[in-house]
């Protein structure tokens, strides 16, 4: 009975949903980018080294401003590039792309480890000074409503660019002349490419973009929420936010309810001051939800039909 | 009508004014094959042309060379007198040439009105996509051209007919003058076949121009004015459809005389070899796919099965070969029963097996033609010691003597099955399963994709394995091969038998049938 009266005193923290939405929104940003991606029929697990990298150029920017715009912009420029050579590698020399895409991650942590010793010298950037911090937005009167106002109208700028974000993406995806087309790369890009498509340059930006968005996510991360740059501080949630992708089945609100559901379980890790669990167990918490997301709960969640698949022009 | 190679070929009649469509000298070579060789073809405005030859004459290449898909090596395209620079499908389109896929070039989860508008879409707002403008475009064209589709359908709920309605559609939609048809009418029944010549036969008549490819002389005949015949990547000759015939066509497109009938002597029907009973088998997706069907074949006789594909034909072959689990039921070879005892058990029962897939579950491409050759016997004590150890010299002298007998064209048996055509790859399968001299033969689809000089081979074979006292089912998409090989015709629909006819029930008898319609008849089950 003590233990109920405990986990209700948590779920009525704001603080646990406060976290618990900035958390899925850092989870949403690489997940909107797998979603565009994967829809165009490029697989891309290699979010996770796109994000690192945006993290790393973040804070090292961030370091040399002291100008958090500045930062986040060569941030998602940093994730962008990661993200030409993932798209070069897949779509014109037709790389098997889980192949490309593990070969980025590993190149990601290598580089940024490597740069962060070489140039501080093997004493690590300095936190991230609250100056060159992405800022907090709290929107007058309404955060003082009782305990929504914390939730929505106290929240790092980022949350609310996410947001936005989302709305932007799915209607882009599902309303759109661009969203109909990278569907179609995505499904079949013989019929696209015969219908007077075309499929390299939608593939090439659909990667691109995904890249941008991890690039934003780190920056996020590294200058909004940890404010410190550690080897591989990713910590896998590229890799979360690719379960999430599968688990939403490919569409972006369905990734942001999944995004909300891993953010969840990074929440109660961080404002656990009631739970007598211990902290190691809980935080295995969020990668424990993916394993059975994956494994389980999705069901039949189908891929974009030439997803994975490179493409050659006159092959049937 | 002369059946020489033109060396160099001209227009038939009329000046440039009347000419849609004039290829010079195309030239489309891949390493080690020349698909395309100093290839000319002219289509005069408003007539259906049709472009013939085997698999891998290079009708597809030249098309494709035609719609931008491929960049020939060498030549001159010339659309309506002037010359054109076909560097995509994009110039194809604005040059008013369409072209409707062999396998249909639609998007499954989209919606007709997407698929027909897909790369010129109506927007409003900048880029958001305008489904009412669509649907009213298309609702539009339907009218004009008496092709009714609904456009807000999902295009995978079409069943194939209407499919190929929304991909002819597609390309009208795109203002195409001139329409490439490739292999339109394979995956047809016979009513869409009617329908679809209706239509063709329509968009002439509106100023239309049509290629249309295939290898069915049939419908040469029926729908077209004029035809080219290619062979081994070169036109060997342009022929008026009036003034020529299938034979004519048919020593064309295989460079010697082709027995279109299969010559057949009547059956001698003996005792039933393979019984079926009440036999209930359920698809991959765990929907019934065969319900309740009894059927008999009698040693020395072919049954045929007609019916559209997906009507459970293919999850029937599975159950009789046992790579199916059967539900309900009872099967038995002779007066063994076979049921659910397992695709190895029913071998030794004396089933063999073509399967409607070669590529998929047929043969081992990776592996050579010797190898592919022994599958289902490599346990035998001919070709294992103590079934540890392969007996080469003996599996080879067996490969080499199948591939003599079965007239196999490889230079050698030791090379990969992936590297022969599709023709030479399905004589594989069939030397290899009528060499176990079995009971029972199915035979799913035999002759898909193979060229006509090897179905004259194999449908030749089946017959002699029929006199030679074999109980065969025969299940095959192309009527006419049911038609010609059956003895009797069992044809179904939705997993049932719906009736059981004679050898020369009338083609439109058993459409109906196969459809759905018509009346069931019974006397010629016994």
């Amino acid at each position: 009975m003590q233990l109920i009266g405990q986990i209700l005193h948590l779920l009525i923290t704001p603080a646990l949903w406060q976290t618990t939405l900035e958390s899925g929104v850092l989870l949403l940003l690489p997940a909107l980018g797998g979603v565009i991606s994967e829809r165009s029929g490029v697989v891309n697990i290699a979010m996770e080294g796109m994000m690192l990298t945006g993290a790393f150029a973040a804070v090292a920017v961030a370091e040399v401003t002291g100008n958090p715009w500045i930062s986040t912009l060569v941030a998602i420029a940093a994730g962008g590039l990661m993200a030409v050579i993932h798209a070069v590698v897949s779509i014109r020399f037709r790389a098997d792309q889980i192949i490309s895409g593990v070969a980025i991650n590993i190149f990601a942590f290598g580089i940024t480890a490597f740069l962060n010793s070489k140039i501080t010298n093997f004493q690590g950037f300095n936190p991230v000074k609250p100056s060159a911090q992405l800022p907090y937005l709290h929107i007058p009167i309404l955060d003082k409503i009782p305990f929504f106002g914390p939730i929505f109208f106290d929240q790092n700028i980022i949350v609310y660019v996410g947001l936005f974000l989302l709305v932007a993406v799915q209607f882009m995806l599902f309303r759109t002349r661009l969203g109909l087309r990278i569907r179609a790369v995505g499904e079949h890009p013989q019929a696209a490419d015969t219908a007077g498509i075309n499929v390299y340059s939608i593939r090439y930006g659909s990667v691109i973009a995904s890249g941008l968005l991890s690039g934003l996510a780190g920056a996020f991360l590294a200058i909004g929420i940890t404010n410190v740059f550690n080897d591989g501080m990713t910590d896998g949630r590229g890799y979360i936010a690719l379960a999430a992708m599968i688990f939403g089945k490919w569409t972006p609100i369905g990734s942001f309810v999944a995004c909300l559901i891993f953010g969840l379980g990074t929440s109660i890790v961080a404002n656990n001051s009631t739970l007598n669990v211990s902290r190691d167990l809980l935080s295995m918490l969020p990668y424990i939800l993916t394993l059975v997301v994956l494994a389980g709960l999705v069901g039949k969640s189908i891929p974009p039909a030439a997803d994975g698949q490179p493409y050659t022009p006159g092959s049937e | 009508m002369s059946t020489t190679a033109p060396e160099t070929p001209q227009a038939m009649t009329g000046d440039e004014g009347t000419i849609a469509i004039e290829m010079r000298n195309i030239r489309k070579a891949w390493p080690g094959v020349v698909a395309n060789d100093n290839v000319s073809f002219t289509v005069q405005k408003g007539e259906i042309h049709a472009l013939v030859g085997e698999n891998g004459a290079g009708k597809s290449t030249l098309m494709n060379v035609l719609y931008g898909l491929l960049r020939p090596d060498a030549g001159e395209i010339y659309v309506n007198g002037k010359l054109a620079h076909i560097s995509g499908p994009r110039d194809a389109i604005a040059l008013g040439i369409g072209m409707v896929h062999q396998h249909f070039m639609l998007i499954p989860p989209l919606t007709v009105g997407e698929n027909i508008t897909l790369g010129r879409e109506p927007v409003y707002n900048v880029d958001v996509f305008d489904t009412a403008k669509a649907n009213a475009n298309i609702r539009e064209l339907s009218a004009q051209y008496g092709l009714a589709i609904d456009p807000s359908t999902r295009t995978s709920d079409l069943p194939v007919g209407l499919q190929q309605r929304v991909e002819i559609l597609k390309v009208l939609y795109r203002g195409a003058d001139i329409l490439i048809l490739d292999e339109p009418t394979g995956v047809l029944t016979p009513q869409e076949t009617d329908d679809l010549f209706v239509v063709l036969r329509g968009l002439v008549k509106r100023g239309k121009t049509i290629i249309f490819i295939t290898h069915k002389l049939r419908e040469v005949l029926e729908i077209s004015d004029n035809v080219t015949v290619l062979r081994r990547g070169k036109v060997v000759g342009h022929l008026v459809t009036k003034e020529t015939n299938q034979e004519e066509i048919a020593r064309m497109m295989v460079g010697r005389d082709v027995l279109l009938r299969v010559e057949k002597p009547p059956a001698k029907p003996g005792e039933p070899l393979l019984r079926v009973e009440h036999l209930n088998v359920t698809s991959e997706q765990g929907i019934p796919a065969v319900r309740d069907l009894s059927l008999e074949v009698r040693s020395g006789e072919i049954l045929g099965i007609a019916g559209v594909e997906g009507n459970g034909q293919s999850e029937l072959v599975e159950a009789l070969a046992g790579t199916r689990q059967v539900v309900s039921g009872h099967i038995q070879i002779g007066d063994a029963a076979i049921t659910n005892i397992g695709a190895r058990k029913i071998r030794s029962a004396g089933m063999a097996h073509i399967p409607e897939d070669r590529r998929e579950s047929g043969l081992v491409l990776n592996y050579s033609i010797a190898d592919n050759l022994i599958f289902g016997h490599q346990r035998d004590d001919t070709f294992t010691w103590k079934g540890i150890m392969l007996r080469l010299q003996t599996i080879r002298e067996w490969a080499e003597r199948l591939i003599k007998q079965f007239d196999i064209r490889t230079p050698s048996p030791d090379i990969a099955a992936r590297a022969l055509s599709g023709g030479n790859q399905q004589k594989v399968v069939v030397a290899r399963e009528l060499s176990s001299k079995p009971k029972v033969l199915l035979a799913a689809q035999p002759t898909r994709g193979v060229d006509i000089g090897a179905i004259e081979f194999i449908h030749r074979q089946l017959v002699a394995e029929r006199d030679s006292g074999a109980a065969i089912l025969l299940v095959s998409a192309e009527l006419d091969e049911v038609r010609s090989l059956s003895d009797r015709i069992a044809v179904m629909y939705e997993g049932r038998i719906v009736s059981f006819e004679p050898a020369d029930a009338t083609e439109e008898r058993l459409g109906l049938l196969m459809t759905g319609g018509g009346q069931k008849q019974e006397h010629a089950s016994a």
